[in-house]
């Protein structure tokens, strides 16, 4: 009964969802949407690997090269925040819906005297 | 830190909750832990008014005194650690016989073992 | 048809998770109730094997769909205590920000989900619609709308500016628009009040006995809240746990209802005193010993035991949810009602299965 009104202004107002993937929200600034790795400052220095707790991130110093797997990833952001060279960065924008699993895999070319880094176990 | 808990012995458990119960204590929970020597620890938990108290009972069997008679509560909690830890409690109703989460009685018990990366699975 | 025994479940359509019943039936009265579960069980006790007690912050998160801010939290508080750690007073107030938009959040969700389990499909996408807005909060604060991932041990990672405490609150006064306007419905509604008055009746002494927590046991008169515990900064705030008398469904429903208005009162009184300052503070070293550790959730206490040896990883982490809790307390309360009445009394103890079986 005490519903009515408001069943009734609903009615007559604009529909309160939006067609999805035709239109995407804006999200908020700070939202943790999809990961990427600026390749020119990484270091390859491993901490991302180490930190992310779903195990999605691997790092192979000797091949140079960085992998991550973005289905098995929970956008938490930790990675982002281990970073030291602040080379990770989470976009304001969610990653697509794809028909088949992606795995990002980069080459890092890392400079000679940043090497030193030491990887520990 | 320790958690301050008395220690029984499994024949006084029964005897000791019941007194527990009698002082209108609510029935947390069972927590069971692996100790050192393949046996197991149970911490049984109570609450009265927002402070809580701890029972310590150490199993070197394989079998523990169902506390369901006097809390019906803790049979879902007793049947959980009997899946977790293989251990049987005695005079537990409705007894699921390791199917709460697990196959059945020939699955392993996940929690037996080691602990640490070695031992898990 | 003497002892007839239905399925109900895995699959139904009140149902958001998956739990097995098996109701005894004599002409449509249900005799006994049988739960049973393992559909979604996870195993995630035992991954504190294999991942380190900094990364189980994000794994306990993944405990509850819900309530996920609030397992962090209570798991990063019985670390603290664990390593010694005091958290900053901002990140005190900041932590309970989240914790009672949480609560806003779920109990909106099972507000609407009681509606649908009672077939009021309008209430339930009104309700659902000024969730959204706690979703949004959730979103443009924390960055997750659910899993908001705010917690480390020490303290929080985000911090508000004044711009978004002053949006907040205005999200607020809208969500609490919204609230007021469905408050006729879901208290003084006709067919509200014929579903759920007198169905699944519990007392408050069989409360205490089956060990129900949070919205069970204030349903039925027995005003426990573990917030009273003071965690967090809830020892600066001022708040009084709801207490309704009946232990029915009715009495529930009003219980939660009357939440919504105390988290958005909380969330003002903790914004208003929203202390200056850190937010985190460095955390070094490696945790030993045991504790428990507990809070409340929007279903109750919730309950962390964590022994640790000095190592990498934890030696034991039991969570014991709210509805591991609440669960038993079916077993009385569904004999004796119709077995149309099953959905509605099952959804009044706000089941969340996969918290359950983690
Ligand atoms: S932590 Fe940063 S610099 Fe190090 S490997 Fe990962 S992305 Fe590269
Ligand atoms: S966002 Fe979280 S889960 Fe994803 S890669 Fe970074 S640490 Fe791992």
């Amino acid at each position: 009964m005490f519903m009515i009104p408001v069943v009734l202004k609903n009615l007559f107002s604009r529909c309160a969802t939006r067609p999805y993937p035709q239109s995407p929200r804006q999200l908020f600034v700070g939202s943790r949407g999809q990961l990427v790795n600026d390749v020119e400052k990484c270091i390859l220095c491993g901490t991302c690997a180490r930190t992310c707790p779903s195990q999605c991130l691997t790092v192979r110093r000797k091949e140079g090269l960085w992998e991550y797997e973005p289905f098995a990833c929970v956008f938490c952001g930790v990675c982002v925040e281990a970073c030291p060279t602040g080379s990770l960065a989470q976009l304001s924008q969610w990653r697509p819906a794809v028909r088949e699993r992606e795995r990002v895999v980069l080459k890092v070319e890392v400079k000679s005297q940043e090497s030193g880094v030491k990887s520990e176990k | 830190m320790t958690i301050t808990a008395d220690r029984i012995e499994s024949g006084e458990l029964c005897r000791a909750v019941a007194a527990l119960k009698e002082q209108g204590c609510r029935f947390v929970t069972i927590t069971c832990v692996r100790a050192d020597s393949a046996g197991a620890e149970m911490l049984y938990h109570f609450d009265r008014e927002l402070s809580l108290s701890h029972l310590r009972l150490t199993v070197s069997g394989d079998e523990v005194p169902s506390i369901c008679g006097i809390y019906a509560a803790a049979f879902l909690v007793e049947n959980e650690i009997q899946d977790h830890f293989g251990l049987c409690f005695s005079g537990l109703i409705p007894d699921y016989r390791r199917t709460l989460y697990l196959q059945g009685e020939d699955s392993p018990p996940p929690f037996r073992g080691p602990s640490g990366p070695a031992g898990g699975q | 048809m003497a002892g007839t025994v239905i399925p109900f479940g895995p699959q139904h359509p009140v149902l958001p998770e998956p739990l097995h019943l098996n109701l005894k039936i004599e002409d449509e009265i249900v005799i006994s109730a049988t739960p049973a579960f393992g559909y979604v069980h996870r195993g995630l006790e035992k991954l504190a094997d294999i991942r380190d007690f900094r990364q189980m912050i994000q794994v306990v998160e993944r405990v509850c769909g819900i309530c996920s801010m609030i397992h962090a939290l209570t798991y990063c508080q019985g670390l603290e205590a664990l390593m010694g750690v005091e958290p900053p007073p901002r990140a005190r107030f900041l932590r309970v920000i989240w914790s009672e938009l949480h609560r806003l959040h779920s109990h909106l969700l099972w507000l609407g989900l009681f509606a649908d389990a009672m077939g009021f499909e309008s209430l339930f996408m009104q309700l659902w619609k000024v969730r959204e807005r706690i979703m949004d909060i959730n979103e443009a604060t924390a960055g997750n709308r659910v899993i908001l991932s705010v917690n480390v041990i020490g303290g929080v990672r985000r911090d508000l500016d004044t711009g978004q405490t002053g949006w907040i609150l205005s999200e607020l006064a809208e969500v609490d628009k919204g609230i007021k306007a469905m408050g006729r419905t879901i208290l003084h509604d006709y067919t509200v009040q014929k579903r759920t008055r007198g169905k699944g009746v519990l007392s408050g002494k069989q409360a205490m006995e089956f060990g129900c927590v949070g919205p069970m046991l204030r349903s039925c008169g027995v005003a426990q809240d573990m917030r009273l515990l003071g965690y967090a900064a809830y020892c600066e705030l001022d708040f009084a746990p709801v207490v309704e008398q009946d232990g029915d469904c009715y009495a529930r429903c009003r219980v939660r209802f009357a939440e919504l208005g105390q988290s958005i009162d909380l969330i003002r009184q903790a914004i208003g005193k929203l202390p200056t300052g850190d937010i985190s503070v460095p955390v070094k070293g490696r945790p030993e010993g045991e504790i428990v550790a507990r809070a409340e959730q929007p279903r109750g206490e919730c309950l962390y035991y964590i022994k640790a040896n000095g190592g990498k990883f934890l030696d034991r982490l039991r969570i014991r949810t709210p509805t591991f809790a609440n669960i038993p307390a079916l077993t009385v309360m569904l004999p004796g009602i119709e077995l149309a009445d099953v959905p509605v009394v099952l959804l009044s103890i706000d089941p969340c299965i996969s918290c359950t079986e983690r």
